[in-house]
C-alpha cells in the first residue's frame, strides 16, 4: 500500500518548484530530503527549539509544524535565500560573522530567519524587542549574547 | 603592545561564513545512494524481563528491510567499554533477555524512509514480565536493593575514598564545623542538533565509512572492537559538522548498531535520534550527583579543611561517566588554599538513562558545592562573603600552588580577577540596589562565586580510579603542509562542535610562520589518515591542538630556515626568518623569499642539504603538559596541568507570588590565559553562563516514580530562552601560563563552572531574609515558591 501523494507548487527562495508529497510530509522534511535545501535544520520536531525556521509569504514559520501541502500556493524563503542576488552575504549573514553571533551552527539558519522577520518588519529594534524575536529560538551554543549584539550591528548598518 | 601579530587580535573565524549561508555538512545532511533508515523500539519499562518480540507484522510493513533484536545484535557484536573496574557489566544498544531503563532499545526496524521505519516500528509486539526497579541512588545502594546489573553483584560500581593531608586533626582543632547536604539535578548540555550516524559498509575494501555527529575520544577504535573489526576497518570522517555537544556527544552504541546493520543489510544506513529518542535513550544525561559537606573553619575565616562525600547516580549502564567523579580531584579544593581534603566518591547503577559526558565533566556540580559551602561559612560566620573568599584564596605569589590531592596549579591571581568583576558590576551600587529593594518588600539578591576551569584534559582520572587502566598519554596532533603554490593547510584530526577549530589551528600556525591566517587552510583528516588525537574535550584544545600545530609550523619554519642556511652556506643563527623569507642578518639583500624557499623545497633536491626529505610538511604529536605520570600509593596525581579562573557576580529579584527568578546583572571576571580568539573565548564563555542558568533554574531530567522519564520534550525539559538568559557582561585577565606554548589555558567549559554557583548563591541571599534556603538544583519556580511560602504564611 503507498501513500496517496499530493501535487503542490511551492515558490522556494523566488524559484517555483514542484512536488508530489504524501500529505502527511512536513515541510522541513520536503526541504531538505527533496529539495536538498539543507540549510533549514531539524531540532526538536515539536515546534519549540526553532532551528527549522523558514520565512512563509515573508513572516517566519516553523517547518516541522507544517505539512507540505499547507504551503502549496505560497512562498517560502529558508537560509539559502538570504543572501544578496549577487550571491554575496546579506547585512544580518556578515553582522553574525563580525560578532561571531554563532558556534556550531545548528541553530543559526533559524536565528537569521526569525532576525530578518524582525528587521523587515522594524528595522531599528530595541534590544527587548530583538530578545524577544528571537525568543522562540534556542540557542545552547552562545548565550544570545552574540547573537543580539549581531541583530543590532545589522540594524545599525542598514541605516546607512 | 602585544606580543602576537594575530593571536588575539580581534579575527573573523573560518568556520562562521559556512553556517550563516546554510552550507555547513552535519550527519544529517549526508545522503548516501540507496541509504536505509532507523527507527528504535524502546522499552516502556525501567525493570522487564523480555518475554518474546514478533517482529512478523513489522517485515510485512511497506518499505521495511529488516528488524533487528538484541539475540541476534548482542551474538553478533562486542559489549562497549565500561570505563571503571566492573568487568560482569555489559552495555549493547539492544537489550537482550531483560530491559534496565523505559527508553531502552529492545529493536530496530530499517525501511526506505524514516517515516515508513517508524510505522513499522509501532508493530513490533513485545511482551514484557515488569521486575522490581530502582529510582533513587541511596535505596539503590540499601541491602535488598533491586540489582540493576546482577552478575556485578551491587549497584555500586565504583567507590573510592582518599584522604589527603591531616583532615581529622583538621576538624578536631577547627573552631567551628559545618555540615549540609547540596544536591546537582540530572540535567545536560541538550545540544539543538540530536545525535546522528551514517555508516556504509564496502565489501570490496572491508572498509566501514562513518559520519557522525561525535565528541568522543577513541571512538574508532572501539567501534571497530565491538564490530569485531580491525581497527583499520573503521573510517570515521571528521569533516562532519556537530550541531552542539557540550560533551555529550558520544555516540558509541548508535554507531555500533548502525555499522552492524550496513555491514549486516549492505545498504548505506543512517540513524538520526528524534528528540524523544535523543532524550531518552540517547544517553546523554549528566551528573546527577548529591554532596554531603562537611567543612572545619576558624573563627577568623580560615579553612582549614572539608570532606566531600558525593554519590553520583549514573543510570543503567556505564561508560565514562563514572570518571565525572574523578576530574574533580585536579580542583578538590576550587582555588582556595585549603591544606587537607577527604573525598569519598560512589558511583551507583539505578534504572535511569545512562549518564554520559557533561561540560565540565563533574567539575560544575563540584564547584557548585564547594562554592554552597563557602557561602555557609560566611553565613554561619556572618562574614562578607567576598571577603571570606579573599582570605583563603590561593595569592598571586604562591604559584605554581600544589593542592593537596596532587596538582599544581600553573599560574593565576584571582584576586586581581574578583576585583575586577566586582568593578565592573558596580558592587557597592549593586548592594544598595539589593537593599532597596528589599526595603520595598521585595526578594532581592546577589551571587558570587570564584571557580576554577582545569584546562587541558589529560584523562589521568582513569588511572587513579581503575586500577588496572594505565592510561598516562592523552596526546593531540597536527600537521601542516606547503603545496607548490606556496599555500598553508593545517590537518587536524578529529570534529568539532562549534569550538572554532578551524580559525584556532590557522591563527596559530599563521602566527609562527608570519603568514596571513586567513589564507591559511584547516582540513580535517579521517580516522584511518589521522595522526594520533583524543578528541575536544576536557577543555584542552587551545592548549592541546594549538600547542600541536604550533610545534608542526616551527618545524616548518625551521625547514625554510636550514634551506636558506644550505643555500647561503651559513649556520641558521646568521639568518633572520621575517613573513616567510629568510635573509641574512645584517645583509638583508642577500634574501631567500617564501616562494623561493617552497619551490626549492618541492622541486630543486639539489639545493636542499643533505639529508632533508624533500616536499614541505611537518607533524607534530604533543603528550599533555604535566601529563605522563602515575598517581602515588595514597591517591595523589598531576591531573590538568592548566587552571583557568572565573568570578561571578549575579544579581536576582524573585516574584513571590510565582516564585519565578529574573536575573538582571550579570559580570563574569574571566582569565584564560593568553586568548587565542578573544570572540571564540567569549562566545563559549556567555554559552557556558547561560547552560549554567538552564542547570540551576530550570533543567531537570525528573523520572517518575515507576522509572519513566517524565521530561522527554522540551515541553517538560525546559531551556533558557533569549527571555531567561540576561545580558551577559566578560572582564577579561590574563596571566598567562607557563606550560604552553603561548601562555593560553583552555575555555571551553568557562562559564558554565561557575555560573550555578553564583546563581544559587543569589537565589539563597534573596531567600536570606525569610530564613528559607534551597540546596538543591534546579531551583525550579515550584520549589522557590516551595520554600518561600510556608516562611510566608508564618
Amino acid at each position: 500500500m503507498s501513500e496517496t501523494l499530493h501535487k503542490v507548487g511551492v515558490e522556494v527562495n523566488g524559484k517555483p518548484r514542484e512536488g508530489h508529497v504524501p500529505a502527511r510530509l512536513s515541510l522541513v522534511d520536503w526541504l531538505r530530503d527533496e529539495l536538498r535545501l539543507t540549510g533549514t535544520h531539524v531540532g526538536c520536531e515539536h515546534g519549540v527549539c526553532g532551528a527549522c525556521s523558514v520565512m512563509l509569504d515573508g513572516e517566519p514559520v516553523r517547518s516541522c509544524l507544517m505539512y507540505t501541502v499547507q504551503a502549496n500556493g505560497h512562498r517560502i524563503t529558508t537560509v539559502e535565500g538570504l543572501a544578496q542576488p549577487d550571491g554575496s552575504m546579506s547585512a544580518l549573514q556578515d553582522a553574525f560573522c563580525e560578532t561571531h553571533g554563532l558556534q556550531c551552527g545548528y541553530c543559526t539558519p533559524g536565528m537569521l530567519i526569525a532576525a530578518q522577520g524582525l528587521l523587515d518588519s522594524n528595522p531599528d529594534p530595541t534590544e527587548e524587542q530583538i530578545r524577544d524575536a528571537i525568543g522562540g529560538n534556542l540557542c545552547r551554543c552562545t548565550g544570545y549574547q552574540q547573537i543580539v549584539e549581531a541583530v543590532r550591528l545589522a540594524a545599525e548598518r542598514m541605516k546607512k | 603592545m602585544s606580543a602576537f601579530r594575530y593571536i588575539g587580535t580581534k579575527r573573523r573565524t573560518k568556520e562562521d561564513p559556512r553556517f550563516v549561508s546554510g552550507q555547513g555538512r552535519y550527519v544529517a545532511d549526508v545522503a548516501l545512494p540507496g541509504m536505509k533508515h532507523v527507527a528504535l523500539v524502546a522499552s516502556p519499562h525501567a525493570s522487564a524481563r523480555i518475554v518474546s518480540i514478533d517482529t512478523k507484522a513489522a517485515l510485512a510493513a511497506p518499505g521495511v528491510l529488516y528488524v533487528l533484536a538484541g539475540d541476534e545484535f548482542c551474538a553478533g557484536t562486542d559489549s562497549l567499554v565500561t570505563g571503571v573496574d566492573a568487568p560482569k557489566l555489559t552495555r549493547f544498544a539492544l537489550a537482550k533477555d531483560v530491559v534496565r531503563y523505559a527508553g531502552e532499545w529492545v529493536a530496530a526496524v530499517v525501511a526506505d524512509s524514516r517515516a515508513l521505519a517508524e510505522d513499522a516500528a509501532e508493530l513490533v509486539e513485545v511482551e514484557y514480565e515488569p521486575l522490581p526497579h530502582v529510582i533513587d541512588p541511596e535505596k539503590a545502594m540499601e541491602p535488598g536493593a533491586p540489582l540493576v546489573h546482577p552478575a556485578h553483584g551491587s549497584n555500586v560500581i565504583l567507590h573510592k575514598r582518599f584522604v589527603w593531608g591531616p583532615v581529622e586533626e583538621a576538624f578536631a582543632n577547627a573552631e567551628h564545623k559545618l555540615a549540609f547536604r547540596a544536591t546537582w539535578g540530572r540535567s545536560a548540555t541538550v545540544p539543538i542538533e540530536t545525535f546522528g550516524v551514517a555508516a556504509q559498509w564496502n565489501p570490496g575494501t572491508e572498509i566501514l565509512d562513518v559520519w557522525a555527529s561525535i565528541q568522543m575520544p577513541k571512538y574508532p577504535d572501539q567501534v571497530a572492537k565491538a564490530l569485531r573489526l580491525p581497527g583499520n576497518g573503521v573510517r570515521v570522517h571528521y569533516d562532519v559538522d556537530v550541531g552542539g555537544s557540550y560533551g555529550v556527544k558520544r555516540g558509541l552504541k548508535h554507531t555500533v548498531l548502525v555499522g552492524y546493520l550496513a555491514k549486516r543489510l549492505g545498504h548505506p544506513v543512517r540513524f538520526i535520534e528524534d528528540r524523544l529518542e535523543n532524550m531518552r535513550g540517547g544517553d546523554m544525561q549528566g551528573p546527577d550527583r548529591f554532596f554531603d559537606m562537611q567543612v572545619a573553619f576558624d573563627s577568623d575565616g580560615t579553612i582549614r579543611a572539608w570532606k566531600i562525600r558525593a554519590v553520583d547516580d549514573v543510570g543503567a549502564y556505564a561508560g565514562r561517566a563514572p570518571f565525572q567523579l574523578g576530574k574533580p580531584i585536579t580542583a578538590i579544593c576550587g582555588p582556595y588554599q585549603i591544606p587537607a581534603v577527604e573525598y569519598d566518591a560512589t558511583s551507583v547503577l539505578t534504572n535511569k538513562t545512562p549518564q554520559e559526558a557533561v561540560r565540565g565533566f563533574g567539575q560544575s556540580p563540584t564547584n557548585f558545592a564547594m562554592e554552597r559551602c563557602v557561602d555557609r561559612v560566611a553565613g554561619f560566620l556572618k562574614m562578607d562573603r567576598i571577603e571570606l573568599r579573599r582570605k583563603n584564596l590561593i595569592r598571586k605569589d604562591q604559584f605554581p600552588y600544589t593542592i593537596p590531592s596532587g596538582s599544581s596549579y600553573d599560574s593565576g591571581d584571582y584576586h586581581a580577577v574578583l576585583d575586577k568583576a566586582l568593578a565592573a558590576v558596580d558592587y557597592p551600587a549593586l548592594v544598595r540596589a539589593r537593599d532597596e529593594a528589599r526595603k520595598a518588600g521585595r526578594l532581592a539578591g546577589i551571587g558570587i562565586s570564584t571557580c576554577l576551569e582545569p584546562s587541558g584534559g589529560n584523562s589521568a582520572f582513569e588511572v587513579l580510579l581503575n586500577p588496572k587502566n594505565e592510561t598516562t598519554t592523552w596526546m593531540d596532533s597536527c600537521l601542516v603542509r606547503v603545496d607548490l603554490a606556496g599555500s598553508v593547510t593545517g590537518v587536524m584530526n578529529t570534529s568539532s562542535a562549534g569550538q572554532g577549530h578551524e580559525s584556532l589551528v590557522s591563527t596559530v600556525i599563521g602566527e609562527i610562520l608570519e603568514r596571513d591566517p586567513a589564507g591559511v587552510r584547516v582540513v580535517r583528516a579521517d580516522s584511518l589518515t589521522a595522526l594520533p588525537s583524543n578528541s575536544p574535550v576536557g577543555s584542552r584544545m587551545a592548549i592541546m591542538l594549538g600547542g600541536a600545530a604550533a610545534g608542526a609550523a616551527k618545524k616548518i619554519k625551521e625547514t625554510l630556515v636550514a634551506i636558506a642556511a644550505h643555500n647561503f652556506e651559513c649556520s641558521p643563527e646568521d639568518l633572520e626568518y621575517r613573513d616567510g623569507n629568510v635573509s641574512l642578518k645584517g645583509a638583508p639583500e642577500k634574501r631567500l623569499t617564501w616562494d623561493q624557499l617552497v619551490e626549492i623545497a618541492h622541486r630543486k633536491f639539489h639545493r636542499m642539504p643533505p639529508g632533508m626529505e624533500p616536499g614541505l610538511q611537518a607533524k607534530f604529536v604533543w603528550e599533555v603538559p604535566t601529563g605522563g605520570g602515575l598517581p602515588t600509593p595514597d591517591g595523589r596525581i598531576q591531573m590538568y596541568p592548566c587552571y583557568s579562573f572565573e568570578a561571578h557576580v549575579v544579581y536576582v529579584e524573585i516574584d513571590p507570588d510565582t516564585g519565578k527568578p529574573r536575573l538582571s546583572k550579570y559580570v563574569c571576571g574571566h582569565d584564560c590565559g593568553v586568548m587565542i580568539n578573544p570572540d571564540i573565548v567569549h562566545g563559549m564563555t556567555y554559552g557556558g553562563i547561560a547552560h549554567g542558568i538552564g542547570a540551576t533554574l530550570y533543567e531537570k531530567f525528573s523520572y517518575t516514580e515507576d522509572g519513566q522519564l517524565a521530561a522527554g520534550t522540551f515541553m517538560d525539559y525546559l531551556l533558557p530562552s533569549a527571555m531567561e538568559v540576561p545580558p551577559l557582561a566578560i572582564v577579561d585577565h590574563c596571566t598567562p601560563s607557563p606550560l604552553t606554548t603561548f601562555g593560553q589555558k583552555g575555555s571551553g567549559e568557562a562559564g558554565y563552572l561557575g555560573a550555578p554557583a553564583a546563581i544559587a548563591g543569589a537565589v539563597n541571599d534573596a531567600l536570606s531574609p525569610l530564613s528559607a534556603a534551597i540546596e538543591a538544583l534546579p531551583m525550579s519556580h515550584l520549589a522557590i515558591w516551595n520554600a518561600i511560602q510556608p516562611k510566608r504564611a508564618a
